[in-house]
């Protein structure tokens, strides 16, 4: 008798618990997630929200047609491909570099990941006033200069805006992975490497034969979320470049932001979100499924 | 002591250095440019003297603080944030609670939906959203910036799998002393869960302090304006000087280094359990 008391009070504190953050899902992820797609099929526009007119596949018809578009999604999977590698490298370099147990590891392991606790929009400020230009006042210009090359356009020249962008987030991000890195190698047992030194493996060869293959599953989920944050990309070019110049660092995101809060283009904004967001979801979840399989 | 080893010491050192100093080079920059006068800042930058001020002074701290509301702009996005956490911290880990410990219909459903609700992109709803803010009359309200970020199916998660690891029987002494489920959850289980909620405090206030997307949609005018919105702001905004500029992004830097110093070893928990678990 006390037994079912007991799981009747605990079935009504479940749903007591479970309440609020169901509600709070329901309204504000769940919801806005089927009004995305629900506008996607209209034309609605910000500025008359009580016409909203259903119009079947028109946005997504005249997204195909829509050169700005593919341009976006161009550039979005251009930075993907680039910063996703070079990032994580660079990461796992980083944790390399600080894997042993020595006296004032962790300050190194600081001062690589403080790009991280500078927030994004720091960073993109300082590197826009560093990418000037001008070798007079762009500190990486005077540098380039002072090495005999010629300076560079950076973030003025349409052919380096997005490699800069890529340069500076990497730099700016891989503080977190290198963190991730260092949990993975930590993972991997000394015996494995006392086995290959023995075996006659330098520290290149048990770098390939043990490290990376201890590391295996760390790096799948490393580059899993890379991937899933790159795709995002929005506050980069939206402080240091506006999107140009020529479009050339215009990524979906963006897009979405400028069609539908700056044009107004709500309906036909929320299409490319629809696209976008199955994008994310089937890279996501395919990534998810190569982990699984192996 | 092999020569080898003192050479392997000397290059793990001197090379950490070396690339730490390179890696760290703008935020230095960034210090010592916050305080030379404007004229210093763009003088002699492909020496090493552009990363030493001569004669430091604090005249652009006090120009920045003399144009805008710094004080504010930094008390906006910590009561906001702090508020966020707090109630992410209930609202997610009674739901994690339940979602561990009890059983109740629909448990399974609901995590199904938790695990896969987290992958999806908010910025991919975030028109609607803004939608559905307007129709509550939230836009320009604190309701707007905190409400909608509460609930998260990552700390739902997290806390899960945190309170899985506490052992039934301690649950059942309590049960047997008197205690209902609710009491047990306040009285026994949160006191002794103290790292998994300082892993979402950290791991939340650095994502919602670097917010900057969302609080450019929904916050117009000072009032209600973000740390993250006012440096931008005060970056496009004349005179542009880059003194006040560098001055402004390292005060702005400072709460989460503070944050950052004190929970350091919750946060790098957070990362690395986040990746090992997967």
């Amino acid at each position: 008798m006390k037994k079912s008391i007991n799981k009747i009070s605990e079935r009504r504190a479940a749903y007591i618990f479970i309440l609020p953050a169901v509600v709070l899902l329901a309204a504000f992820l769940i919801y806005p997630s089927l009004q995305t797609v629900r506008y996607a099929f209209t034309d609605y526009n910000i500025m008359r929200p009580d016409r909203i007119v259903f119009c079947g596949l028109n946005n997504f018809t005249e997204l195909l047609k829509d050169e700005d578009f593919w341009i976006a999604v161009k550039n979005t999977l251009y930075f993907t491909v680039l910063v996703v590698p070079f990032q994580t490298v660079l990461a796992l370099a980083l944790a390399l570099l600080i894997s042993s147990r020595r006296k004032g590891v962790s300050i190194f392991r600081a001062a690589y990941f403080s790009p991280q606790v500078t927030s994004m929009v720091v960073v993109a400020i300082l590197w826009t006033v560093m990418y000037n230009s001008s070798p007079d006042s762009g500190l990486l210009n005077a540098l380039l200069v002072k090495l005999g090359l010629e300076p560079c356009g950076f973030l003025n020249d349409p052919k380096t805006a997005m490699n800069s962008i890529i340069f500076m987030s990497a730099w700016q991000g891989a503080g977190y992975q290198m963190m991730i890195f260092l949990a993975g190698l930590q993972g991997i047992s000394r015996e494995q490497y006392e086995a290959a030194s023995i075996d006659g493996a330098g520290k290149i060869q048990s770098f390939f034969y043990v490290t990376l293959p201890g590391l295996k599953s760390v790096i799948q989920y490393v580059v899993m979320i890379t991937v899933i944050q790159a795709m995002k990309l929005f506050t980069q070019p939206y402080v240091m470049t506006k999107g140009g110049p020529q479009n050339s660092t215009r990524t979906l995101v963006y897009y979405i932001y400028e069609q539908g809060f700056q044009k107004r283009n709500f309906g036909y904004a929320c299409a490319v979100a629809a696209v976008f967001f199955v994008i994310v979801i089937s890279l996501s979840l395919g990534m998810k499924k190569i982990i699984k399989a192996e | 002591m092999t020569k080898r080893k003192t050479f392997e010491k000397f290059a793990f050192y001197f090379g950490n250095t070396l690339i730490a100093l390179i890696f760290v080079s703008p935020l230095i920059w960034m210090i010592s440019s916050s305080l030379k006068p404007e004229s210093e800042i763009f003088k002699g930058l492909n020496s090493l003297s552009t990363f030493f001020p001569k004669g430091a002074s604090l005249s652009n701290y006090i120009e920045v603080f003399q144009r805008i509301n710094m004080w504010k702009f930094i008390g906006n996005s910590l009561f906001y944030v702090l508020v966020i956490i707090v109630l992410d911290l209930l609202v997610n880990s009674i739901c994690g609670y339940a979602l561990a410990k009890f059983e109740f219909r629909g448990k399974n459903l609901l995590l199904t939906l938790v695990i896969s609700l987290m992958v999806f992109p908010a910025e991919a709803i975030m028109l609607p959203m803004y939608r559905e803010m307007a129709d509550l009359g939230w836009i320009n309200s604190w309701a707007s910036l905190i409400v909608p970020f509460v609930a998260k199916c990552f700390s739902i998660y997290m806390f899960r799998q945190f309170f899985l690891g506490i052992p039934d029987e301690l649950l059942e002494a309590a049960s047997i002393d008197g205690c209902g489920p609710v009491r047990t959850f306040f009285r026994v289980v949160m006191p002794i869960s103290g790292t998994v909620y300082a892993t979402i405090f950290i791991l939340d206030f650095v994502a919602h302090w670097n917010d900057f997307m969302w609080p450019l949609l929904v916050v117009t005018g000072e009032e209600k304006r973000t740390i993250q919105l006012a440096i931008q702001t005060f970056f496009g905004s004349k005179p542009i000087n880059y003194g006040p500029i560098m001055a402004s992004l390292t005060i702005s830097a400072i709460p989460m280094l503070i944050m950052f110093i004190f929970l350091q070893k919750y946060y790098v928990e957070g990362i690395a359990s986040t990746g090992i678990k997967g």
